[in-house]
Formats: C-alpha cells, structure tokens, sequence
C-alpha cells in the first residue's frame, strides 16, 4: 500500500518535472506586444470577434490577421489604446449592436403540443419531436442563450421568454449562437423598428399556434408612407435606408409585432 | 512473427475496430465528426498519442508496475502516462510544428479523455502484447479509428443537405448512423485475416 502510494508520488512527480524542464526547453518566444493587447482585452473570451479567446484574438492582432474593431465589447478608449500598441490607427465611429430577441411567444400566448422535461436546454429541447412549442419559429425558452451570455445581459423573464438589458449587451452574438431557432439576432442599437416575431406563416396559422406571432397580414407595407417595407415569407422585411422611423407600422401592427427602439420613440410598452 | 503482426493489425483496425465494434472513443465520434476537415484533424491526433501511449504504458506495466506487484495501480498510472504524454505533445508541437499544432487546436487536450486510448493501452497489457506486436496494435486501432471517425463525418456532411425528417434531425439521426455503420463492421466478425493474406 505504501510502496504503491510512494511509486505513484515518484512517477508523477517524475512526469511533472518532465513537463516543467521540457515547457522551458520548447518554450516558444511570444512578441511582447500579445500579453500587452491581451492585457487591455476585457478577458470575457466571448468569442465575439470570430477567435476562441482573447489570447487568440491579440495573437491575431500582431499577426494583422485581425481587426481591433472585431472586439465588440471593449469601449473606445481600449481600443484606441491597443491600437496604439499595435501601432495604427482607428476610426471607431460606427454604431453600438445590441441583441434583439425576436420572438413573443410567452407561455401565455403560445401554443405548446406536448410538456417538456428534459434538460434545460434549447438545443436539447429541439430534438425532442422537433421542439414542445407549436410554432417550429419559436423561443423554447430553456435559457440557453441565459446561460452563455459572459456579461449577464440575458434573463429569462417571468413568461418564458428571454428579455436582453441593453445596458449590459455588448453585442457580442453568444446568444445568437446558442439559440437553435436563430431568434435572436444582433442588431443596431438605434434601428427604427425591430420586427419581434420569425413566424413564416399565414394569418390562419398563425393565429392557432400564438397570439403574440406575426400575421403576415401586411398591413405595415400598405400602409407604409415611404414604402420601405415588402412582405417576404408572410414577414415583413425592412429597407432602412427608405425608414425615416415615422412609427406608422409600429401604430397599425394588429398583432404588436413590431417595436421602436428608444431613440425613435420607444414607449416601451411593446417591449419584451 | 511477421504474419501474426500483420493479424494482430489487421484485426485491431477492422476485425475489432475500437470505436465501431468495441464502443470505446465514442464521444469524440459523436462530438468531432461534424466536418471532414475536423475528424481528420482528430483522428491524426489520436493515433499519434495512441502509438506513443501504448508503448510508454507497456513499459511502465512491465519495468515498473510488474517488478512492485502493483498491478492494480495500473489505471492510475496508465492515465498519468496519457495526461503526461498529450501536455508533452503539445509542447513539442507548438516549437517544431506551429501549423500542425494549430490545425489540431482544441482537438489534442481533448485526447487526454478519449477512452479510446486507455482502452488500447489496457487492451495491450490484457491480450500479453509483446513490445513490437503493443505498436502493431496500437496503430492499428489508430487506423481503425480515423476509418471510422472520417467514414461519419463523410456521411454527416452529407446529411446537413438530406431531407431528414423534423424530429430526426440532429442526434437522433447521427446516431442512427452510428449504428448503421457499426453493423456494416460488424459483417468483419469472424473473418480470418491469416487465411485472407494466404499466412
């Protein structure tokens, strides 16, 4: 017994002092200039700018192989800075994204087939009979995009369905890929409308299955005075360069499937 | 000699494929085979630590482990070898080969709990392997799992573009496949690989 404990200890203690000397035989000369970038990067290792971390992000700086804008959360004061290291310069003007939850399917107002009691995951939930909601569109509403969120901006809300703190998004799109039902998306910040609801169905279809879903009645792109909206997929799909954000389809939407962001006019009562 | 060697090879690769007829390195089967370019990457990997695993364990069990009569310190030391071994790699890797270490990236620690490996390093140790017939098998089953985790990957590509049915998408339907797939293998059973080659 002792003889056994003793020979494990040696071997690993052996094996350990292996790696040691060999980690300072191999080990690899790093430019300075990527501890310094990886320093100043917020260390969320969010994996927003396309990298597995912020270690491989700054890796990717020195080698040009990168844009510092690619790190969506840091502010512009420490991308000026690590700008600096790196010894170029940067226009950081340019438009905040926030992620927007693009679907009102509470427990309320959505139809649900069967009681799911599995995992709490939405990627696991949608494999099960293809999903317990209804509406193959809709928020599953097992958290997963909760759960990956490295800043905390996500929180289930009290009826099923995730609500973003648009304080806190830095738009980094983790949530954009954990939800299995791409309802999420990261948007500008200060867009005219946001459209809420991914349903590609009918008014008859839709109005089954949720009472919260898009009819795709088209009542936005008739009404619309700079015809800036054309119903696609029985969704209405925005040109934004045409919007001058005068909230008329926001005002006729039947099913309040449309909200203003807050520059233009959020009254904040479609919110969520 | 050369005859069973090419036996022992042959049965470690196709006969008793780890993965598909020994069920053993299942996950990074499942996990890893989303894209042909990945299961190469992975399947590279592991025969390598495989070869160098089997032969570092088959000397620690028999110069080390046997001469103390601690043979039942044999999983514990076996995992310290494969954890020791897949750091040592890594190092080795990131000085003489950069691309290659990145090619493989997240893949390599991963090896550090594929089965897999401590399977053929027991596997060795169980079936009495002398030194040269420990190599033969340990890249055999090597071999057997690239064929295999390559062979998914290839038919999951094409499965994102097949019509596959809501609730069959996913999971459900890779692993299906999976076990369509360990039932082709499963047609090598009994085979005799001496009688194949004419030995």
């Amino acid at each position: 017994m002792v003889q056994a404990a003793l020979t494990l200890m040696v071997l690993g203690l052996l094996f350990g002092l292996g790696l040691a000397y060999a980690s300072r035989v191999l080990a690899v000369k790093q430019d300075e200039r990527i501890e310094a970038i990886e320093e100043r990067l917020p260390g969320a290792n969010c994996g927003a700018c396309g990298f597995a971390g912020c270690t491989s992000f700054s890796e990717a700086l020195v080698e040009g192989d990168a844009q510092v804008k690619a790190c969506t959360v840091s502010g512009s004061d420490v991308l000026a800075s690590i700008a600096e290291i790196l010894g170029e310069d940067i226009d950081l003007s340019g438009e905040r994204e926030v992620a927007v939850i693009r679907c009102r399917g509470t427990e309320e107002a959505a139809k649900v087939r069967f009681r799911y009691e599995g995992i709490a995951d939405c990627a696991a939930a949608a494999q099960v009979g293809g999903g317990h909601k209804a509406c193959e569109y809709g928020c599953l509403g097992q958290g997963s995009c909760v759960e990956v969120c490295p800043f905390d901006a996500i929180e289930m809300g009290p009826d099923g369905v995730p609500v973003v703190d648009e304080a806190r998004c830095t738009g980094c799109g983790n949530c954009v890929e954990a939800c299995p039902r791409d309802i999420i998306a990261v948007l500008p910040e200060n867009r005219q409308v946001f459209l809420l609801c991914m349903a590609e169905l009918g008014p008859r279809e839709a109005r089954q299955i949720c009472t919260n879903a898009c009819l795709g009645c088209g009542l936005c792109a008739r009404r619309c005075p700079q015809d800036a909206i054309v119903m696609e997929n029985d969704l209405p799909v925005f040109d934004f360069e045409k919007c001058d954000g005068c909230g008329t389809c926001v005002e006729v939407c039947p099913a309040d499937s449309l909200r203003r962001s807050a520059v233009w006019g959020n009254d904040d009562e479609a919110a969520g | 000699m050369a005859s069973e060697l090419i036996v022992i090879f042959v049965g470690a690769a196709l006969i008793n494929n780890v993965v598909l007829m020994q069920f053993l390195g299942i996950c990074p089967l499942l996990g890893v085979s989303r894209t042909l370019s990945m299961a190469k990457g992975m399947g590279a990997a592991v025969i390598f630590v495989m070869a160098i695993s089997s032969m570092v364990t088959w000397g620690l069990q028999h110069y080390v482990l046997e001469p103390m009569s601690i043979e039942y310190m044999q999983t514990v030391a076996f995992i310290l070898v494969i954890a020791t071994l897949v750091q040592f790699v890594e190092m080795v890797m990131l000085r003489y080969s950069p691309a290659l270490y990145r090619a493989l990236g997240v893949y390599l620690p991963l090896i550090t709990t594929n089965c897999a490996i401590m399977g053929v390093a027991l596997l060795n140790i169980r079936d009495n392997y002398g030194f040269i017939e420990t190599v033969s098998h340990a890249v055999g089953s090597g071999l057997g799992f690239i064929l295999a985790i390559i062979l998914f990957a290839g038919i999951r590509e094409r499965l994102e573009r097949a019509d596959v049915p809501a609730p069959m998408r996913g999971t459900p339907i890779a692993l299906v496949v999976a076990a369509l797939l360990s039932m082709a293998f499963m047609g090598f059973a009994g085979f005799g690989v001496a009688d194949m080659f004419g030995l």
